[in-house]
């Protein structure tokens, strides 16, 4: 029973470490900014703590008056991954709204240019023609 | 002389395409001139091709945008332009260009910032089907709740608007189903909404942006989207 229950801490403290390794890896490499960091350094740090403390699970829910244990990890995640993936729809209709604008302006822009390639050979006449009266 | 964007907006509209512009270009006017802009919704087929060849104003928006995003470019360009007033037409040949005079007509007439073409009020012409006859006064009942105002065809596209209102959809407009939702939009800014009556067609090509099997969603999605937009806050004029 001891036993099994060693391997298992064994298990969750080799993947929890794992895990902070390679978000480590992604900050260095550049492949994760800055603000989505913070959300998983907490979250990967907690699940190292709780690997190594074994009691911790039994004491947080003593002190907050839960029953079972393991319901105060299900709750708990559960939470976390609710305010995130609103988080990041946040996120996303700030691209979309963005991605919009900037599609818009290409279309108007490329419009401009256009009309401006036409209007050219206008223009290099008008300065020839300034040029003749100045001299 | 006023000036008059139509504002068509089009994704994979190669068969129709060149009829819109043609019939609008067709309107000749003593007092108005008609501008037909053509947004090209970074269609796939030939579109670009076609309308480029045409005697219209083309803005080829280099990704998918929806119908909100793609007329709202055409309005934008019209705010820019100084343009008097601008309409938005159908690229699939269901807003005949003959009855432009008339929302005009009824926007002088009327001083309303907003004139919408409404094919229930006389009842003539292409009525659409039972279900979506259903769904239009479902979503009317809610535009009246929210407005105190009678908008007989509240999801139709056939609208002409003068610069007031071009200045609101320059800052913002609604990206899916933009019809029923930009309503309440302006009536929240205090710009005036008048209907008008409109025979339309059955369109002549292309889709409805409004697919049978997505009617719920559609439905559930504008709703949800009209009751936010009474909270949502108002644009600061100046």
């Amino acid at each position: 029973m001891i036993e099994f229950s060693f391997r298992i801490q064994l298990l969750s403290i080799i993947v929890s470490l794992l895990f902070l390794l390679f978000i480590g890896r992604l900050i260095v490499k550049g492949k994760l900014r800055e603000e989505y960091i913070i959300f998983w350094v907490i979250c990967t740090l907690i699940l190292v703590v709780f690997s190594f403390w074994r009691d911790g699970l039994d004491v947080v829910a003593h002190l907050l008056g839960v029953y079972a244990p393991p319901n105060i990890v299900f709750l708990g995640a559960i939470f976390a991954l609710f305010v995130y993936i609103l988080y990041l729809s946040i996120i996303l209709s700030g691209l979309q709204n963005n991605n919009r604008k900037l599609t818009q302006e290409m279309a108007l822009l490329r419009e401009m240019l256009e009309k401006l390639g036409k209007q050219e050979p206008k223009v290099e006449k008008k300065e020839t023609d300034g040029h003749h009266e100045g001299s | 002389m006023k000036r008059i964007a139509v504002v068509i907006p089009a994704y994979n509209e190669e068969a129709s395409v060149s009829a819109v512009v043609s019939s609008v270009n067709s309107l000749v006017s003593e007092k108005y001139i008609y501008t037909p802009i053509v947004v090209n919704d970074a269609s796939t087929d030939r579109t670009a091709e076609i309308a480029s060849k045409l005697d219209c104003i083309l803005l080829s928006l280099p990704a998918n945008l929806g119908i909100g995003g793609a007329v709202q470019t055409g309005f934008r360009y019209a705010w820019r332009e100084g343009f008097d007033y601008a309409f938005q037409v159908d690229g699939d040949g269901q807003h005949p260009a003959d009855q432009l005079p008339v929302l005009l007509k009824g926007i002088e007439n009327t001083g309303a910032d907003v004139v919408i073409g409404s094919r229930f009020i006389t009842g003539k012409g292409f009525q659409s089907t039972f279900l979506r006859r259903t769904g239009i006064r479902f979503l009317g009942f809610q535009i009246r709740i929210f407005t105190g105002q009678r908008i007989t065809d509240c999801t139709s596209g056939f609208r002409v608007v003068n610069r007031n209102a071009l200045e609101l959809i320059n800052e913002y407009y609604p990206d899916e189903y933009p019809e029923p939702e930009s309503i309440l939009y302006y009536h929240r800014n205090k710009l005036t909404i008048s209907e008008i009556p409109v025979v339309m067609h059955e369109r002549t090509g292309g889709k409805s942006s409004i697919r049978a099997f997505s009617t719920i969603y559609y439905i559930i999605k504008v709703s949800l989207a009209m009751f936010f937009t009474n909270f949502r806050i108002k644009k600061r004029r100046s």
